[in-house]
């Protein structure tokens, strides 16, 4: 009788004690499901993030990783709210995505308060290695520092030394003017002038034919999404950028914006991208998978949660930890390498130095496939691609930590 | 004596309801809902009783946020006071917008509400007046404080309890308002502003002061939404905002005291429950709006309300007797 009741309390023991360690590690991804940026996050991130841990094995510390995903619905308080309330209730280890920059801050800021690790892996914004950095925070994919020195350097070499911005009214578009200026006028180049933009205008004629008349060899839509989409629409009724002495650029392009216009609409066009899927063998085989999956080519945000959820699964491995100051500490020891980066390091503010590379849109003639949309022209190495820590604003990194 | 005890019975119920409840649903989502249901009280204020529709009550819902961000931030202002600040200046730009889109009736008066707001928002995106919003990133990392010197607000559930008593006091508030002779002469202005008019009321200075006080009790709850939330961000300008706020009213019941608390937490419910089973929120949200307008005209609450108070007018006919007995929070039927 005895014997029995120790066997029972034996295996009930031995079945809690395998519950325990067989319950999931979970990520949580709080992205955009349904608004402006699902197409260039959302589903593609979720899927990318579940190819990670596929590539990993599945399990990390003897765990299965698993996803949560919330929509946040572009809202900052519904995305700090099931941050906060996923690491209160300790079911999740780490945070992943964000979306856009306000979102993003929400989520990180409950990142750090409860000491994980959130991956940014979508917002724009620098301040998350500025004036935000922290032990929680790691930073994947473009900034728009990263952009602008990856347009400026090269085109400058091309000998398209006169700039002028047509540039959106608003803290994001004057930041990206700002951050272009200086690197042109240090190239010995020549800003010609600019001008600005209403938020979300629906006629850029004016500002348009100004920037023709300019005879700037380089025309800046210094904007992003709805507006860029208006303004190269707008571009090319009126010719601009279409005669071979002026070029249109802009920060930064997704796939989605491109099908949005039409290859005969933004054909030519400039912009900066730290991931196209068509660079090598790697990065189509994964494109081949993630399309098998998706139905679409994937983004450089969508390679950027892959990356990111990876490198995150081997650093938690090797510092047995989830932790945020020893997991960061291992992911900032560890080189990135997959698929799309190879050895490439994560610096002590948070960010992950990908190589960036300075692309144009293909032409009609030229596109072969659906996806076929980028000529990918060259390639500025990670070093150079950012600001250094002593340019930025990270006073922990400044510190030498 | 009956009444007064099924109050008391209210009283404590409800009391107790805001007590638990915490301890049964994140904390996070009760402090946005309660956040909302003051806005959209606040909001009713105007449209459900002064019949006064207002398109642009976001700018006074986001100026509380950055109000509150800013000297909480900046200045490290003990919370409650920066609370106070921003709702005074939210006040103060109820005032200036009042002061110019009063004489409008109807749809040019919201459509002047609208401009007005828009004109806020986008000032907030620009220089110079982002370097203290902060533009598309928002004000973040908002300092709780310490409630008076003494209460920390770190702990999330302490933060809670402050804030559904600030709403309470609030919407209790806003029911001695609307029960005031001055409230009664708001509902004159509605019915008929023309006879209110004739009646010797000086029709616009009402509305001015109704405008004002809904523009601070939306900046009230505002600066609230940013100590529980410790961001203010662009979307609380926006005329999103502005929208959900009458969305949030007309499906609860305008006019009613408790329909938009009940419209706030509904909507706020809605929100939260579909963010992790990845339902399309606003989806949802459309949906029942359009089965709002179809079926009850009078939002969720208000047609109960109706329906209750249409029940005990035929109770009374048949048994003769003159005593009525009213809810204990609400106030006349719908507009």
């Amino acid at each position: 009788m005895k014997r029995t009741f120790a066997a029972i309390g034996v295996s009930m023991l031995a079945s809690v004690a395998a519950a325990q360690s067989a319950a999931p590690f979970t990520i949580g991804i709080i992205t955009d499901m349904s608004g402006t940026y699902s197409a260039i996050t959302g589903k593609g991130s979720i899927e990318a993030a579940k190819m990670a841990i596929d590539d990993f094995g599945g399990k990390v510390l003897n765990r299965p990783v698993d996803i949560i995903t919330a929509d946040h619905q572009n809202k900052s308080d519904i995305a700090g709210a099931v941050a906060r309330k996923w690491l209160e209730e300790g079911t999740v280890q780490a945070l992943a995505e964000g979306t856009n920059s306000a979102t993003t801050a929400a989520a990180l800021a409950a990142a750090k308060a409860k000491n994980r690790v959130m991956l940014v892996t979508s917002a724009g914004s620098p301040i998350f290695t500025n004036e935000q950095c922290s032990d929680s925070g790691v930073h994947f994919g473009y900034d728009t520092n990263a952009v602008a020195r990856t347009i400026v350097g090269p085109l400058v070499k091309q000998g398209k030394d006169t700039w002028y911005f047509v540039t959106a009214d608003y803290a994001g578009g004057h930041a990206l003017q700002s951050s272009i200026v200086p690197l042109v006028e240090k190239m010995k180049g020549k800003v010609v002038g600019s001008v600005l933009h209403p938020f979300q205008a629906t006629d850029f004629s004016s500002y348009l034919l100004q920037a023709q008349a300019s005879k700037a060899k380089v025309i800046v839509a210094a904007n992003a999404g709805k507006d860029t989409i208006n303004t190269m629409k707008q571009a090319a009724e009126f010719q601009v950028g279409q005669d071979g002495k002026q070029a249109m650029a802009t920060s930064l392009l997704f796939l989605s914006d491109i099908k949005a216009m039409g290859l005969p609409i933004a054909q030519k066009l400039y912009a900066a991208t730290p991931f196209y899927w068509d660079m090598n063998e790697a990065t189509r085989t994964f494109a081949r998978r993630f399309q098998q999956r998706t139905g679409f080519a994937p983004e450089m945000t969508h390679a950027a949660s892959y990356s990111g959820v990876l490198h995150y699964l081997k650093a938690v491995q090797a510092s047995g930890s989830v932790d945020a100051r020893a997991v960061t500490q291992k992911m900032k020891e560890l080189p990135v390498n997959d698929f799309w980066n190879s050895n490439v390091r994560v610096r002590a503010d948070g960010r992950v130095l990908h190589n960036f590379y300075l692309v144009q849109v293909k032409t009609p003639a030229e596109s072969k496939s659906q996806f076929d949309l980028l000529k990918v022209l060259s390639e500025v190495p990670g070093g150079d691609a950012f600001p250094s820590i002593a340019e930025g604003k990270c006073a922990a990194a400044k510190d030498g930590k | 004596m009956k009444a007064s005890f099924r109050n008391l019975l209210f009283v404590v119920l409800v009391g107790a309801a805001i007590v638990l409840a915490p301890h049964f649903v994140y904390p996070g989502f009760l402090m946005k809902a309660f956040c909302l249901a003051l806005f959209a009280c606040a909001f009713n204020l105007l449209l459900g009783y002064a019949g006064v529709m207002s398109f642009g009550h976001a700018a006074f819902f986001g100026t509380g946020a950055y109000a509150f961000a800013f000297v909480a931030k900046s200045h490290q202002l003990e919370p409650l006071t920066a609370v106070a600040v921003g709702t005074i200046t939210a006040a103060l730009l109820g005032l200036a917008f009042g002061l110019v889109a009063i004489k409008r009736h109807g749809i040019g008066f919201a459509m002047v509400t609208l401009a007005l707001s828009q004109l806020v928002f986008f000032l907030a995106l620009q220089p110079p007046l982002n370097q203290y919003t902060q533009g598309e990133d928002g004000v973040q990392d908002i300092p709780r404080g310490m409630l008076l010197g003494v209460l920390d607000l770190q702990d999330t559930l302490t933060t809670y309890y402050v804030i559904a008593a600030i709403v309470v006091i609030a919407i209790l508030a806003i029911r001695r308002i609307v029960q005031s002779p001055f409230g009664e002469v708001l509902l004159a202005i509605r019915e008929n502003e023309q006879r209110a008019t004739s009646l010797g009321y000086h029709t616009q200075r009402y509305k001015l002061i109704a405008f004002v006080l809904s523009a601070a009790f939306s900046g009230l709850a505002g600066a609230l939404k940013a100590l529980a939330f410790q961001f203010a961000v662009l979307a609380d300008l926006s005329w999103h905002a502005s929208g959900e706020v009458v969305l949030t009213s007309l499906l609860g019941g305008l006019g009613t005291l408790a329909g938009p608390i009940f419209g706030g937490l509904l909507l706020t419910g809605i929100e939260s429950y579909s963010v992790e089973i990845n339902l399309p929120a606003q989806m949802v949200i459309g949906i029942i709006f359009v089965l709002c307008v179809v079926l009850f005209r009078r939002g969720i609450y208000g047609e109960w309300i109706h329906r209750r108070q249409a029940r005990l007018l035929l109770e009374e006919e048949g048994r003769r007797s003159p005593t009525s007995q009213s809810p204990p929070c609400q106030h006349g039927g719908a507009g």
